[in-house]
C-alpha cells in the first residue's frame, strides 16, 4: 500500500526541559499507552494520538511536566 | 516485530484469572484472595489508573442506604426503567449488597458524604428513590483500592501482570480452562491455565464513532472496546439485551458526563433553548434519552445543562467536583472556549452508541452468582448483564464473582490447554504483521464505527440494520488486511476485531427484536410499538456449533418484589424470595 505521513496535533505535551532522566511515571500509567521515552534524549513523549484526555500521565509527573490538552477535533 | 513462534510463549498458572483491573476486576481480585486461591490479574492498561475510575469517580449512582432507601423499592424502580424486563434476582444483589459494599471502601479508605448526623448524605435523581451518595474525594478510589491489592497479606495472593492483554478465554469440553493473549508493549504470546476465569473488561465503549470523529474520545475509557463482550461470546457464552443501547446525555464535544448527578443535588437541571425543564427526571433511561433526542431534534434545541442561575458558591463547588474528579479536564475543556459555568449554561448532546450493562442492560447474561452460561467463567462490571448497575454494582459483582469463582476453581479438574484455539488466537493476534502495509487501524477503526453511527443509530429500521449487518461482514475483509508493525499497534488491531464482533451482535439482535423498546435504547421507527404478547422477554445470542450467531429467548423470570403500576403482560406470579435465599440478603 502507498504510504503518506501527515502531521498530527497530539493533545498531551511534555516540558522536556523539566521532564527527568531515567523517570517512566507517566509511561507507566497511562491506559492508552501513549506516551513514552524518547531514547535518544531520554524524555517522555506522546507516541501515538490515542488520548482519553484522562489525566494519569499529568497527575503522577513530580515535576509537573506534563500538560494535557483537549484532543484538537474536540478543543 | 517479527511474528513469534506459536511454541515460544510466556505459560502463566493460576487458580483464578481476572480479565480486567478496573472497578469489578480489582474488587474480584480482592475478595478471591480471601478465599485462598492464587490470583492473576491482568490489564491492559495500569491498575494504578485503568478504567471507568482512572481518576476517580464524583459519586455513587446507585446505593440503597437503609434508612435511606429500600431494596424493595430499588429492584422495582429498576424493573420500570427496564419495561420490566430484568431478572429482579440479579438486581436485588446489588441492593442489598450495596450499602456492605460502601461500608467496606470505606474501611479501605474512600469517603462518602455524610450529613450534620454523620449519616449517609443521598440524594434523590432517581424518579422515587434517594440513592446517590457523593464521594468528596472520590478522585482517590482507585489509589486506595491499589494500596490494598499491594497489602502484604493480599500480594502474596495476587499477581498483577499491567499490558497484558488476553484476547480469547480456552474452553474445554464447554468449560473456561484459561485465557491466551499477549504483551502489548513486548509483544510476547502469552497463555494462562486457570481453574476459573472471570471477565471484568468494561463497557464496549468503541462502538460508535464520537460526533468528534476523534476514536477515542469516547464516554467510556477507550481500553473498552468490547473485549469482553468478544471474549465471552468466542468462549460459547450467552449475552443479552444487546438490542438495548447505551447512550447518555453529555458535555456536547468533550463528550464525558456534565452530569446531572452530580448538578442535580444541588439545583442544577436540563432545559432546552426556550429554558423550560422538558424531562421531569434526570434519571438516566430509554425513555429520558428519547425525550432528550427529542428535544434536541426539535425546534426547541439544543439543550443545555443550566448551572447559570445558581449562586456563585454552589457553582464553585459544582466546579470543584466537575473539574478534579472523574473528566478532570471538563475545566481544561469549558476554559479553552472562554466558557464560565456563571454566564453560560453547558450545551449538551448524546453520545455514540455502546453496549453496557452499568448505564443500560447490554452485556453477558450472569445470574446472581456472576456465573455465565459457561461452567468456570463468570462476569463482572459494565459486560455483565445487570441492569443500570454503575460502579457500586460492579463492585458488588466483582465480590460475588470473586466468591464464586473461587469455589469453582478449588473443585475444578485442570486440563491441558487446547492446542487448536492457541493457535487460532495467535493467528488473531500476529496476522496484521504478515502484511505490515496494509490498511492501518486508525483507517479501518474509523470506517467501521462510522458504519456503527450510519445504520444502527436509533432510531432503527430494518434497511438499515440489514445494511449496517451487511457492512460488518464486508469489514472482515478490511480487518483481515490490516497492517502492524509494533506491539502497541497489534493491541489496537485485536481491539477492531472485538468492535466488530460487537457491531454484528448488535445490529442482529437490533434486527431480531421486532418492536421498539426502552425508549431510545431500541427504537425502531419501522416498528414504533411495543410488542408484549411476543416480547415480554430477554432476548440473547450465542455463538452456535456452526459458528453462526444464534437467537434464543429466555422468559422473564418470576419476580421476587412486587413492582408498583405494572402488570406483566405474561401473567406470571411473583415468587418472593425466601429469606437468606440469596447470598447477603439485607440484614
Ligand atoms: C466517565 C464515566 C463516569 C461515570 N460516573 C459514574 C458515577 O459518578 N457514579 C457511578 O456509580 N458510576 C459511574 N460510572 C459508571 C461506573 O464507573 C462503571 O459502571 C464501573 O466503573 C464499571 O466497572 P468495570 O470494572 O466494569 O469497568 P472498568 O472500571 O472500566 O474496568 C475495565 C478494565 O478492563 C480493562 N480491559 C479491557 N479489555 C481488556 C483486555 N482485553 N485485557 C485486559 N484488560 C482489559 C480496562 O483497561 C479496564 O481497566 C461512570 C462511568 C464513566 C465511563
Ligand atoms: S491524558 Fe490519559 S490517555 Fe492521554 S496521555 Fe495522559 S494518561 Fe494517557
Ligand atoms: S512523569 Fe514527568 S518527569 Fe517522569 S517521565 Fe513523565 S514527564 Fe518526565
Amino acid at each position: 500500500m502507498a504510504q503518506a505521513t501527515h502531521r498530527i496535533d497530539v493533545p498531551v505535551s511534555v516540558d522536556q526541559s523539566k521532564c527527568i532522566d531515567g523517570c517512566t511515571l507517566c509511561v507507566d500509567v497511562c491506559p492508552l499507552d501513549s506516551l513514552a521515552i524518547d531514547p535518544e534524549t531520554n524524555k517522555a513523549y506522546m507516541h501515538v494520538d490515542e488520548c482519553w484526555y484522562c489525566g494519569p500521565c499529568a497527575a503522577r509527573c513530580p515535576v509537573d511536566a506534563v500538560t494535557v490538552n483537549i484532543p484538537y477535533l474536540l478543543r | 516485530m517479527q511474528i513469534p513462534p506459536l511454541s515460544e510463549r510466556r505459560e502463566l498458572f493460576c487458580d483464578v484469572l481476572v480479565i480486567g483491573g478496573g472497578t469489578a476486576g480489582t474488587m474480584a481480585a480482592l475478595t478471591a484472595a480471601q478465599h485462598d486461591v492464587d490470583v492473576l490479574l491482568l490489564e491492559k492498561a495500569n491498575v494504578r489508573h485503568s478504567g471507568a475510575l482512572a481518576m476517580g469517580m464524583d459519586g455513587v449512582n446507585n446505593a440503597v442506604i437503609p434508612g435511606k432507601a429500600s431494596p424493595e423499592a430499588y429492584v422495582a424502580d429498576i424493573t420500570t426503567a427496564n419495561d420490566g424486563i430484568v431478572n429482579q434476582r440479579t438486581v436485588y444483589q446489588t441492593a442489598t449488597r450495596g450499602f456492605a459494599m460502601v461500608q467496606r471502601l470505606e474501611s479501605y479508605g474512600v469517603k462518602f458524604e455524610k450529613d450534620e448526623h454523620d449519616e449517609y448524605a443521598v440524594r434523590r435523581v432517581h424518579r422515587s428513590g434517594s440513592y446517590v451518595l457523593p464521594m468528596p474525594e472520590g478522585k482517590d478510589v482507585k489509589k486506595v483500592l491499589y494500596r490494598q491489592l499491594r497489602a502484604r497479606k493480599v500480594r502474596s495472593k495476587v499477581t498483577i501482570e499491567n499490558r497484558v492483554m488476553p484476547v480469547r478465554v480456552l474452553t474445554v469440553n464447554g468449560r473456561a480452562v484459561g485465557a491466551v493473549g499477549f504483551n502489548s508493549r513486548t509483544g510476547e504470546f502469552v497463555t494462562i491455565s486457570a481453574g476459573a476465569v472471570i471477565l471484568a473488561a468494561g463497557a464496549c465503549g468503541r462502538l460508535g464513532l464520537p460526533s468528534s470523529g476523534y476514536l477515542y474520545g469516547t464516554y467510556e475509557n477507550p481500553t473498552n472496546a468490547g473485549d469482553g463482550y468478544a471474549m465471552a461470546y468466542h468462549a460459547g457464552a450467552e449475552l443479552s439485551g444487546i438490542e438495548c443501547f447505551q447512550i447518555n446525555p453529555l458535555i456536547k464535544d468533550y463528550n464525558g458526563p456534565a452530569c446531572a448527578y452530580v448538578a442535580n443535588p444541588f439545583g442544577g437541571y436540563q432545559v432546552n433553548a426556550d429554558g423550560n425543564r422538558f424531562v421531569d427526571c434526570d434519571y438516566w433511561s430509554g425513555q429520558m434519552m428519547a425525550e432528550v433526542k427529542a428535544e434536541l431534534d426539535s425546534a426547541r434545541g439544543p439543550i443545555y445543562l443550566k448551572l447559570s442561575h445558581l449562586p456563585d458558591a454552589t457553582i464553585s463547588e459544582i466546579e470543584g467536583i466537575l473539574h478534579t474528579t472523574e473528566r478532570p479536564t471538563r475545566g481544561t475543556f469549558h476554559a479553552g472556549r472562554g466558557h464560565d459555568y456563571r454566564e453560560r449554561d453547558i450545551e449538551m448532546h448524546i453520545s455514540e452508541v455502546g453496549l453496557c450493562s452499568g448505564h443500560s442492560a447490554s452485556g453477558v447474561w450472569v445470574d446472581e452468582t456472576a456465573a455465565t452460561t459457561v461452567p468456570g467463567l463468570y462476569a463482572a462490571g459494565d459486560m455483565a448483564l445487570v441492569p443500570h448497575n454503575y460502579m457500586i454494582g460492579a463492585f458488588v459483582y466483582g465480590d460475588i464473582a470473586g466468591e464464586h469463582a473461587s469455589e469453582f476453581a478449588h473443585g475444578a479438574v485442570r486440563e491441558p490447554l487446547p492446542e487448536d484455539q492457541i493457535a487460532s488466537a495467535h493467528e488473531l493476534i500476529y496476522r496484521p504483521l504478515s502484511h505490515a502495509d496494509g490498511p492501518p487501524q486508525q483507517q479501518v477503526e474509523y470506517k467501521l464505527r462510522r458504519f456503527v453511527n450510519d445504520y444502527m443509530q436509533p432510531p432503527k429500521t430494518e434497511r438499515y440494520l440489514s445494511l449496517g449487518l451487511e457492512s460488518f461482514e464486508r469489514m472482515r475483509g478490511d480487518i483481515a488486511a490490516m497492517g502492524a508493525r509494533t506491539p502497541h499497534e497489534l493491541m489496537r488491531c485485536a481491539e477492531v476485531t472485538f468492535i466488530r464482533d460487537c457491531a454484528e451482535m448488535a445490529a442482529r439482535a437490533s434486527l431480531a427484536r421486532t418492536e421498539s423498546r426502552w425508549g431510545l435504547y431500541h427504537q425502531r421507527a419501522d416498528l414504533p410499538l411495543s410488542d408484549d404478547a411476543r416480547w415480554f422477554c430477554h432476548l440473547n445470542l450465542k455463538k452456535g456449533r456452526s459458528g453462526e450467531m444464534e437467537m434464543l429467548t429466555r422468559p422473564v423470570a418470576p419476580y421476587i418484589v412486587p413492582v408498583p403500576g405494572f402488570d406483566r403482560p405474561d401473567g406470571v406470579e411473583n415468587e418472593p424470595a425466601t429469606p437468606g435465599e440469596l447470598a447477603g440478603a439485607w440484614a
